[in-house]
C-alpha cells in the first residue's frame, strides 16, 4: 500500500493546486510543497526503518541450468510490491514493487520535485495554480515508472509524464517555448512508440510459447526467441531509452527542451525525466535482452564515448548559459551509457551514483542559471561577466556546481565517474581512455563558463541581489549531499547493491557478465536458494531464516536484519 | 603522538571550512588568525609527530591510519587513510613549516587585498589538499589531494578574477595539468584491474614481484609519469608554470615551495617500485629532468619578470630532481626537494617584498640598487640566490645538488651525458641567479621605494634564509666528515642508490664547485663589470632573436596553441548549433514539405480530382492489361 502512496499523494495534491491556485496563488505553491515533500519524507522513513533488508548482500546460489527462475531472483530483492489484477483478460496487472535502485529514483523524483517548486516560487507568476498541478502531475507519473514492473503500466506512465512537460515548457518556458515542446514531444513520443511495438512483440512471443499473455516483467524475462528477434526488440527499447537519455545522435531535443523550459522544468526534465532512459535500459532492456545487448556494446560505448567528447565540446562553444548547461548533461549522459554497457558491479554502481550526482549537480546549474535569468533577463553569457563582484555567494556556488560539473574528486561526481570508467577499463580500454579524456573537456567548458558569467570586470552595469535565504537553504542542501557522497557513497552504494547485483545474475548466462568483475559475487554453487549475508560481508545465513515485520517479502526467502 | 596524524590535513581543511562558512562576518584579524593560525598548529603537530617519528620509531618505520572507508564495491575498497613514513615525514615538514611561513607572510602582503579572506580560505584548502596527497595510503585519495592542489592552484593563480587574464593563467594551469592526471588516472584503472588494488604499499609490493620490463609495469609508469611531469611542470607540459605568475606572490611561493609543483617528484619517489621494474621509463625519467633543466636554465636566463625567471628557475630545479629520480636517486631527489622548498620560498617572498616596494614593478631592469634601501631582502635574497646557485660548502643547495649531481654520474642507470647536462645546469644557474641579484640590487636604482616591510613579512624571509643555509648540513659528504642522518633516516622509506652518494670523492665535487663559481663569476661579469656591453650584444640581432625565443619558452605555447587548442576551437565554433540539427531540421522539413504537397492537391477543384482518378485508373487498367 505504501507504493500507491508515492503515487497517489502527488497526484491527489494536484488538482487541489489547481482548484486553490486560482483563488491564492500562494495555496498552489505550498500544496505543491506538501505534495512532494510528504512522499520524501514517507520514504525517508522506510529507507530508515528497511535499511537492515536493504543492504544486506545477497547471494544467489544459481545452480547452474536447474537453479533459480529469473522470477525468483528478481522477487528477492524487493523491499515492497503490490500486485492487483488491471485488464485481466489482457495480461495486464497493476504492478508496483521497490528495491534499492527503486528507492534511489524515487528520493531523486520527490527531491528534485521539492526543488523545482521551491526554484520556481519567484519565477513563475502566471497561472500559478495550473503550473504546479503540471509539476505534481510529473511527479506521480514519474513515481509510476520507477515502480511500475508491468510493462503496460511502465509504458502508461511513461507516456503520462510526457504531457505535463510538454505544458510545463509550451506554457510557462522562455522565447522559443512551442517549438522546444513540440520537439521534444515528437522525440519522445516516436520512440516511445517504438518500444511499445517491441512490448507488444514480447508480449506475443511470450503467449505464444508459454500460453499465458501477460505484461508481467519478471513473467517475460529469459523468453526464448531467435537473436535477430532479440536484437529488434532491444532496439526498440534502445531507441526509447536512448532518446530519453539522451545518446548521440539523439540529443537533439534536449538543448532545446532544456533551454526553453522554465527553471523548474529543467530542473525535473535534468534531474529525473532523462534518468528514465538509464532506468529502463538497467532494469527492462538489459536483463530482457542480455545477448542482444552484447552484440550491441561496441556501438553503444561508441555512442557513449561521442556523446561524452561532443557533448563537451558542444558545451563549450555555447554563449547561451542554459544551452551549455543542457548540452552537459549530454556529456554525463555519455558516461551513464557507457558504465550501462559495461555491465560490471563497478560501472553500474558508478552509473548508480552519476544518476544521483549529476541530478543535484545539473539541477543546482540550473536553479542557478534561472535565478541569473530572474535578476538580469539574459542568458547570453556576452552579457554577463564579473557578476561575482556584485554577487559574490552566487559566484561562489556557482564555482562550486561548475567544479562538480567537471568531476572534482571529494564531490559526488567524481566517484561516479571514477567507478563507471574503471568498469568500463575491464571491458573495454578505449572506450575507458576516452572518456577519461573527456574529463579534459569538461574541466575547459566548466571553467569556461565560470570566467564568461562570474569573472572578469562587471562592465554592463548589473545591480542585482545575491542569493536570497531560500536559495541559500536549496544551495547549502545540494552542496551537502554532493560533499558527503564524494566522501563516503557506501550508502547508496549499499541501497543499490542487491539492484546492482541481481540485474548481473539475470544476465549471467550471456556474454554481457563474462568478465573478471562479476566473478566476485554470486559464484554459481550446487543449492537452488537464496541466503544472504551481512553488509560487512560476512557468513551468509541461511535463506528465509525468519520473515518478521516483513510480510511482503516473505515468500522471496529474506531474513530479518542479522 | 603519532595518533595526532590525522590532525595534520585536518587543521587547515577546518580552517577552509570556517572561513568559507563565516567569510563576511570575519575581520581582518579574525581571518588572518584562522588562515595562518590553523597552518601554524597543523606545523606544530606536524613538528610533535615528526618528533615522535624519530625518536621512537614505529614497528616497520611506518604508521598506518585508518579515519573511514571511502567506498567498496566490485572488489575496489579504498579507505581514507594516513600512511606516514620516512619520506612523509620529511613533506609533511616542509609543506606545514614553510607553508605555515608563507602564511604568516601573507598577513601582511595581503592586508589591503579586498579579498583577504578569500585568499586565506583558498591557502588553507591548498595546504590541506597537498597534505592529503602526501599523506593517502592509497592511490585514489592521492588522486584527491592531487586534483585538490590543482583546483586550489586555479583559484589562486586567477585570485585577482577581475582581469581576464589572470583568469586565463589560471585556466591554463588547472587543465594542462588535468591533461596529465588524465594519463595518471588511467593509469590507476591499469592498475587496479591488474592487481586488484590501489592501496600504495601491496601494490608496490606486488609491483616488485611482476618481472621488469613487462608491460602493465612499463605501461602504468608511463601513465604515473603523464600526470607526475603535468604537476611539476616538467617538459612537455611545462607551460603553465611560468603564466602561473598571475597569482598573488605569496602563492608562487607556496605553489613552488611546498605544495603542487613537487607533487610529481613525490608520486614518483612513492611509487619507485614501479620505476625499479621499469627501467626504461626511469631513463625516460632522467632524460626529462636533464632536458627540462637545461630547456628552463636558457629561460631563466632571459626573462625579464622577476617572477618568471624565478619559475623557470624552479622548474629547471624540479628537472634535477626528475634526474634524481631517474637514476635511482630516490633520496637525493627528496633532499633536494627539502632545501629548494627553502630557497625557493625565500626567493619568491623576497621578491614580494621588492615588487611591493616598488609599487608593483615586475621588470628586473627597472630595479636596480636596492640593496641599500631593502638590506633585508638584500640579504636573505642573495643567500637564497646563493643557495639556487649551489654556492659550495656554505648553502643547502650545494648539499642536495651536489649529490644529484654526483649521482647522475655514479649511479648503475647514470651516465656521463646525464652528468654532463646537470653540470652544464649548474653553470646557467649560477648566471641566472647572479643575474637576479646583480641586476635588482646593484647598480643604479630605477625606481624609488615607496613601501617597507614589517615584521611579518621579514622574520619569514630571515628564518627561510637560515634555513637555506643549514638545511644542507643533514647530508655531508664523505671527505666532509660523512654525517648523514638524513640517509639514514630515508633509507627506511627509500631503496638505496647503488652507487648512489658523492661516488667520486673530492674530485668530480671540485669540478662542480668550479663551474657553480662560473656562472657566479660570469654573470659578475656581464651584469656588474661589462653590463653595458652585454646589453650592446644583447641588442644585436641574433642574439635579441634568440633571447626573445627563449624567453617565450623555446615557442611551446604558440605549439601547443595551432596543435589542439586552435583545432578544437574551429570544431566547436563550426558545430556550435549542433551537426545533428541539420538532420533532424531536414527529416522534419521533408515533412513539411509532404504535407504541403498534399494538401495543394486537395483544393476543391472537381476537374483535377476526376483527371486523377482517370488518371490514376488508366495506370491500374494499363498494368493490369499489359501483365
Amino acid at each position: 500500500m505504501i507504493l500507491l502512496w508515492y503515487i497517489l499523494i502527488p497526484a491527489v495534491a494536484a488538482p487541489l493546486a489547481w482548484l486553490l491556485g486560482r483563488r491564492q496563488p500562494l495555496a498552489a505553491r505550498w500544496i505543491a510543497v506538501a505534495g512532494t515533500a510528504a512522499p520524501l519524507m514517507l520514504l525517508v522513513a522506510q529507507w530508515v526503518t528497511k535499511a537492515g533488508p536493504l543492504t544486506n548482500v545477497l547471494v544467489w546460489h544459481t545452480g547452474g541450468a536447474a537453479g533459480l527462475s529469473p522470477a525468483t531472483l528478481v522477487q528477492s530483492t524487493w523491499l515492497v510490491h503490490l500486485k492487483v489484477p488491471w485488464i485481466a483478460p489482457l495480461g495486464i496487472d497493476f504492478f508496483l514493487a521497490e528495491d534499492g535502485l527503486t528507492v534511489i529514483m524515487l528520493a531523486l523524483t520527490f527531491a528534485l520535485g521539492l526543488l523545482a517548486v521551491l526554484a520556481s516560487w519567484r519565477g513563475i507568476g502566471e497561472r500559478v495554480g495550473f503550473f504546479h498541478f503540471m509539476i505534481l502531475w510529473t511527479t506521480a507519473a514519474l513515481a509510476g515508472v520507477f515502480l511500475s514492473l508491468d510493462l503496460f503500466l511502465f509504458y502508461f506512465f511513461f507516456e503520462m509524464m510526457l504531457i505535463p512537460m510538454y505544458f510545463i515548457i509550451a506554457l510557462w518556458g522562455h522565447e522559443r517555448r512551442v517549438y522546444a515542446a513540440v520537439k521534444f514531444f515528437i522525440f519522445t513520443q516516436v520512440s516511445g512508440l517504438l518500444m511499445l511495438i517491441a512490448i507488444l512483440a514480447l508480449y506475443f512471443i511470450h503467449g505464444r510459447a508459454s500460453g499465458t499473455y501477460t505484461f508481467d516483467f519478471p513473467a517475460l524475462l529469459g523468453t526464448k526467441m531467435s537473436s535477430g528477434t532479440a536484437f529488434l526488440l532491444m532496439l526498440g527499447f534502445f531507441a526509447a531509452f536512448a532518446v530519453k537519455l539522451p545518446a548521440f545522435p539523439f540529443h537533439s531535443w534536449l538543448p532545446d527542451a532544456h533551454t526553453e523550459a522554465p527553471t523548474a522544468g529543467s530542473v525535473i526534465l535534468a534531474g529525473v525525466l532523462i534518468k528514465i532512459g538509464a532506468y529502463g535500459m538497467i532494469r527492462f532492456m538489459i536483463p530482457l535482452f542480455p545477448q542482444a545487448a552484447y552484440q550491441f556494446r561496441t556501438a553503444a560505448l561508441v555512442l557513449g564515448v561521442i556523446g561524452i567528447i561532443y557533448g563537451a565540446i558542444m558545451a563549450y562553444a555555447q554563449t547561451d548559459m542554459k544551452r551549455l548547461v543542457a548540452y552537459t548533461s549530454v556529456s554525463h549522459m555519455g558516461f551513464v551509457l557507457i558504465g550501462i554497457f559495461a555491465w560490471n558491479t563497478l560501472a553500474l554502481q558508478g552509473v548508480v551514483l552519476q544518476l544521483v550526482c549529476h541530478a543535484l549537480s545539473t539541477g543546482a546549474l540550473f536553479i542557478l542559471v534561472g535565478g541569473l535569468q530572474d535578476r538580469i533577463h539574459t542568458r547570453d553569457m556576452g552579457r554577463m561577466g564579473g557578476l561575482w563582484t556584485i554577487a559574490p555567494r552566487m559566484g561562489g556556488t556557482a564555482m562550486f556546481f561548475a567544479l562538480a560539473s567537471l568531476g572534482l574528486p571529494g564531490l559526488g561526481n567524481f566517484v561516479a565517474e571514477f567507478l563507471i570508467l574503471v568498469g568500463t577499463w575491464q571491458v573495454a580500454k578505449w572506450a575507458a581512455v576516452l572518456g577519461a579524456v573527456g574529463l579534459v573537456f569538461a574541466a575547459v567548458y566548466a571553467l569556461w563558463m565560470m570566467q564568461r558569467a562570474f569573472q572578469g570586470e562587471e562592465t554592463h552595469g548589473w545591480k542585482i541581489g545575491d542569493l536570497v535565504p531560500r536559495e541559500t537553504v536549496m544551495f547549502a542542501a545540494m552542496i551537502a549531499a554532493l560533499v558527503a557522497i564524494g566522501f563516503y557513497p557506501q550508502p547508496l552504494i549499499a541501497t543499490a547493491r542487491q539492484t546492482v547485483t541481481a540485474v548481473q545474475q539475470l544476465t549471467a548466462g550471456s556474454s554481457l557478465t563474462a568478465g573478471p568483475a562479476t566473478a566476485a559475487r554470486g559464484a554459481p554453487a550446487p543449492s537452488g536458494a537464496i541466503a544472504q549475508a551481512d553488509a560487512a560481508g560476512g557468513a551468509a545465513a541461511a535463506g528465509g531464516a525468519g520473515s518478521s515485520g516483513q510480510p511482503d517479502a516473505a515468500e522471496s526467502g529474506r531474513g530479518a536484519a542479522p | 603522538m603519532l595518533h595526532l596524524l590525522w590532525l595534520i590535513p585536518a587543521l587547515p581543511l577546518t580552517g577552509f571550512v570556517l572561513l568559507t562558512l563565516l567569510n563576511r562576518r570575519l575581520s581582518r584579524t579574525a581571518a588572518a588568525v584562522i588562515g595562518a593560525g590553523s597552518v601554524g598548529l597543523a606545523a606544530v603537530v606536524a613538528i610533535l609527530v615528526a618528533a615522535a617519528f624519530i625518536v621512537s620509531p614505529p614497528e616497520g618505520h611506518h604508521f598506518h591510519q585508518v579515519l573511514w572507508t571511502w567506498f567498496d564495491t566490485g572488489g575496489l575498497r579504498p579507505q581514507v587513510a594516513f600512511y606516514l613514513d620516512a619520506m612523509t615525514v620529511i613533506f609533511i615538514l616542509v609543506i606545514t613549516v614553510v607553508g605555515f611561513l608563507i602564511h604568516l607572510y601573507s598577513t601582511e602582503f595581503m592586508e589591503h587585498d579586498e579579498g583577504f579572506t578569500r585568499f586565506f580560505m583558498y591557502m588553507n584548502l591548498f595546504v590541506a589538499s597537498m597534505l592529503v596527497l602526501v599523506l593517502a595510503d592509497n592511490l585514489l585519495l592521492l588522486y584527491l589531494g592531487w586534483e585538490g592542489v590543482g583546483m586550489c592552484s586555479y583559484f589562486l593563480i586567477a585570485f585577482w578574477q577581475k582581469d581576464t587574464q589572470n583568469v586565463y593563467c589560471g585556466r591554463k594551469a588547472f587543465i594542462i595539468t588535468r591533461i596529465g592526471d588524465t594519463a595518471m588516472i588511467v593509469g590507476l584503472f591499469l592498475l587496479f584491474t591488474h592487481y586488484h588494488t590501489l592501496e600504495i604499499q601491496p601494490l608496490m609490493h606486488a609491483v616488485a614481484a611482476t618481472p621488469a620490463g613487462a608491460a602493465v609495469v612499463v605501461a602504468a609508469a608511463w601513465l604515473l609519469l603523464g600526470g607526475a611531469v603535468g604537476k611539476s611542470a616538467q617538459l612537455p607540459l611545462q607551460t603553465w608554470l611560468p603564466d602561473a605568475m598571475a597569482g598573488p606572490t605569496p602563492v608562487s611561493a607556496l605553489i613552488h615551495a611546498a605544495t603542487m609543483v613537487t607533487a610529481g617528484v613525490y608520486l614518483i619517489a612513492r611509487t619507485n617500485a614501479l620505476y625499479t621494474a621499469a627501467p626504461d621509463v626511469r631513463l625516460a625519467v632522467a632524460i626529462i629532468g636533464t632536458v627540462t633543466l637545461l630547456y628552463a636554465g636558457f629561460s631563466a636566463l632571459t626573462q625579464k619578470d622577476i617572477k618568471r625567471s624565478l619559475a623557470y628557475s624552479t622548474v629547471s630545479q624540479i628537472g634535477y630532481m626528475f634526474l634524481a629520480l631517474g637514476v635511482a636517486g630516490w633520496d637525493a631527489g627528496i633532499f633536494h626537494f627539502m632545501t629548494h622548498a627553502f630557497f625557493k620560498a625565500l626567493l619568491f617572498l623576497g621578491a614580494g617584498v621588492i615588487i611591493e616596494a616598488l609599487a608593483d614593478e615586475h621588470d628586473i631592469f627597472k630595479m636596480g640598487g636596492l640593496r641599500r634601501e631593502l638590506p633585508v631582502v638584500f640579504w636573505t635574497f642573495t643567500i637564497g640566490a646563493a643557495s639556487l646557485a649551489a654556492l659550495p660548502l656554505v648553502t643547502a643547495g650545494y648539499y642536495s645538488k651536489d649529490l644529484i649531481i654526483s649521482t647522475s654520474l655514479g649511479s648503475v642507470d647514470g651516465s656521463a651525458w646525464l652528468w654532463a647536462g646537470a653540470v652544464a645546469g649548474a653553470l646557467l644557474t649560477g648566471i641566472y641567479s647572479f643575474r637576479l641579484v646583480f641586476v635588482v640590487f646593484f647598480g643604479e636604482q630605477h625606481t624609488p621605494v615607496t613601501r617597507r616591510p614589517r615584521w611579518r613579512m621579514q622574520a619569514p624571509l630571515v628564518i627561510l634564509a637560515v634555513l637555506s643555509v643549514i638545511g644542507g648540513f643533514v647530508w655531508l659528504p664523505d671527505w666532509m666528515g660523512g654525517w648523514k642522518p638524513l640517509e639514514h633516516f630515508l633509507s627506511t622509506a627509500l631503496p638505496a642508490t647503488a652507487g648512489g652518494g658523492w661516488a667520486f670523492g673530492l674530485g668530480e665535487a671540485t669540478i662542480v664547485e668550479i663551474v657553480s663559481l662560473s656562472g657566479i663569476g660570469i654573470a659578475y661579469l656581464l651584469w656588474i663589470r661589462r653590463r653595458d656591453a652585454t646589453a650592446v650584444f644583447a641588442a644585436r640581432p641574433a642574439p635579441d632573436a634568440l633571447e626573445r625565443y627563449w624567453r617565450a619558452g623555446w615557442g611551446f605555447d604558440a605549439l601547443y596553441q595551432y596543435v589542439f587548442a586552435v583545432p578544437v576551437k574551429w570544431f566547436a565554433h563550426v558545430a556550435r548549433n549542433d551537426l545533428v540539427e541539420p538532420v533532424v531540421k531536414g527529416i522534419a522539413s521533408l515533412n513539411v514539405l509532404a504535407w504541403r504537397g498534399l494538401s495543394a492537391s486537395q483544393n476543391g477543384l472537381l476537374r483535377l480530382y476526376i483527371a486523377v482518378a482517370g488518371a490514376g485508373l488508366a495506370i491500374i487498367i494499363a498494368v493490369v492489361v499489359l501483365k
